[in-house]
């Protein structure tokens, strides 16, 4: 019997065999889906960005930082050397899309939160060469220059509310006020801030206390990354742990 | 058109079976699939089924934590965690003798020396030369690791509590001094910054101008003094540096220095005891001190 020649000559049964093979394969991808909960695990200290810090991570896209930068620390040993402990699923839960990269011209950022300082950042930003001569990052000096641009801030946050970040009215509401609080060490609303979230740098980032620019959301966030789960305290080793 | 199974024609030239369908006297071959092909693809299905039977496979199963295990109960977290226990525990051969030995005692035993050189090496490459540069020349706002100016102290104690809690860091026992920002802040005029620029400049020989010195001078002694230094040789305790010698973090130009007064340098070093191992911050210490300004203590 020529099966081939029987799905070729009667497009019904092809259509039919081919919606049979899609659904299987649907099913084997999608299926899984349903079950979610117990495949993302849930780990202390991970907190939906701030807001100068989703602006940062917007920028980070709009820079196509990703095209050159991985955030993800393999778990081999030599990545663990270099970068710190490898990251994990849930520090990337509130990022949409997720910044993994696919290729490290420049080195992963998944640990940079806190390795350098502020002033090493602007320096870097201004002119990779200027630290590191042998660089071939393009320079971003822009950034510095650059009014963060925070007309649709509540639209974002809301945005990313509905695909599962979880930011409350309350957040959206204080939304505007926490970019400046964030950049004000002495900020009248400190407690409030670190409640909405919690263990969040606050420092002027770009050095330029006077005005909100690129270059304080960018360094807000790259400072902010790998920096909310506490390794001593995250038990590596615990059954629940190993996947 | 379609053609019964048992019409199927020869084609004369290849002797191959054609597959019945005519297109303006072109005819289709009915090849098979090269066999090698085919096996290597029968392979790939039943090594799946091995793999899935073998390795973690099925994830979010019902009930079940994270995927399927598999029969060879694979992780690559454990694997990880193994690899890192197995390469701690080559290095605490050497590690354990830097974490005990005295400071003072690396320096003088050249085993000791050798390892510690090899690791601050490593470790420098991969965390302080971002910063101060591949061969610890510093740049400009970063030290020059390699002179004989210290802003905080250069004995292996001092420059290893550097490295520990930073400077300006978030570490509670961090280096802490805290340059106002004369001008900016409105503490001195622009007179006054000017003529201060001019006092120090003085100092190390690259002022003219005798008069604003003069006034830079008073001003100095009741502003800047208290951290500087009656005679501006600087305070390590506070991180202030030596204003009378030539070397310049951020620039000895009229402008830069005059920049330096109005808003202040407070430029940061993160605390390193977190990201690295007590051994490996000895390590960088002992390199640091030994490449050419390290001071006895």
């Amino acid at each position: 019997m020529n099966w081939h020649g029987v799905f070729e000559r009667n497009s019904m049964i092809l259509l039919i065999g081919i919606l049979i093979m899609v659904s299987i394969g649907g099913l084997v991808q999608l299926a899984p889906l349903f079950y979610l909960e117990n495949t993302i695990e849930e780990v202390e200290g991970v907190r939906p960005y701030t807001p100068l810090e989703l602006m940062g991570r917007r920028l980070y896209v709009r820079e196509g930082c990703y095209v050159c930068h991985s955030q993800m620390v393999r778990p081999l040993r030599d990545e663990v050397e270099r970068y710190g402990h490898y990251s994990l699923a849930a520090e990337s839960m509130y990022d949409h899309p997720f910044q993994w990269g696919s290729k490290r011209t420049g080195p992963d950022l998944a640990r940079v939160g806190g390795k350098y300082s502020d002033e090493w950042h602007r320096d870097h930003f201004a002119n990779p060469r200027d630290v590191v001569p042998e660089s071939v990052m393009p320079p971003y000096a822009f950034l510095a220059d650059a009014e963060l641009e925070l007309n649709e801030l509540e639209t974002i946050m809301g945005t990313h509310r509905i695909v599962g970040v979880p930011y409350n009215d309350e957040m959206i509401e204080a939304a505007q006020s926490d970019i400046a609080a964030q950049l004000d060490p002495f900020s009248p609303d400190y407690d409030a801030f670190q409640a909405r979230y919690p263990g969040a740098v606050m420092r002027d980032f770009d050095g330029d206390p006077d005005r909100v620019t690129e270059l304080d959301a960018m360094i807000a966030y790259l400072q902010a990354l790998g920096t909310m789960v506490d390794f001593d305290e995250y038990e590596a080793d615990a059954p629940e742990n190993l996947r | 058109m379609s053609t019964p199974d048992n019409e199927r024609e020869i084609d004369a030239v290849s002797g191959v079976e054609t597959t019945g369908h005519e297109w303006d006297g072109i005819k289709e071959l009915n090849n098979p699939l090269p066999r090698w092909w085919l096996w290597i693809f029968y392979a790939c299905i039943i090594w799946a089924v091995i793999y899935m039977v073998f390795m973690p496979a099925i994830p979010g199963l019902p009930g079940a934590e994270g995927a399927t295990r598999g029969l060879r109960n694979h992780s690559e977290r454990v694997n990880v965690a193994r690899d890192m226990a197995a390469l701690e525990e080559a290095r605490s051969v050497y590690f354990s003798r830097l974490t005990e030995a005295d400071l003072s005692e690396i320096e003088s035993d050249p085993e000791l020396l050798t390892i510690a050189l090899a690791a601050g090496e490593s470790a420098f490459g991969d965390n302080c030369a971002t910063c101060h540069g591949a061969g610890a020349q510093g740049a400009r706002g970063y030290p020059n690791l390699n002179d004989d100016v210290w802003l905080w102290g250069g004995t292996l104690e001092e420059i290893r509590r550097t490295i520990r809690y930073g400077i300006r860091s978030e570490h509670m026992e961090t280096r802490m001094g805290d340059m106002p920002a004369f001008g900016r802040d409105e503490l001195l005029s622009r007179e006054e910054v000017n003529d201060v620029a001019e006092y120090v400049l003085s100092l190390s020989g690259h002022s003219e101008d005798a008069a604003a010195v003069d006034r830079g001078a008073e001003t100095f002694a009741a502003q800047c003094a208290v951290c500087h230094g009656d005679n501006a040789m600087g305070n390590r305790d506070l991180g202030a540096p030596n204003l009378t010698d030539t070397d310049w973090l951020y620039g000895g130009d009229r402008e830069t220095v005059r920049e330096t007064i109005w808003s202040a340098r407070n430029s940061t070093m993160p605390a390193w005891e977190s990201r690295l191992d007590d051994a490996v911050i000895t390590a960088l210490a002992v390199y640091v001190h030994s490449r050419g300004g390290g001071e006895e203590d």
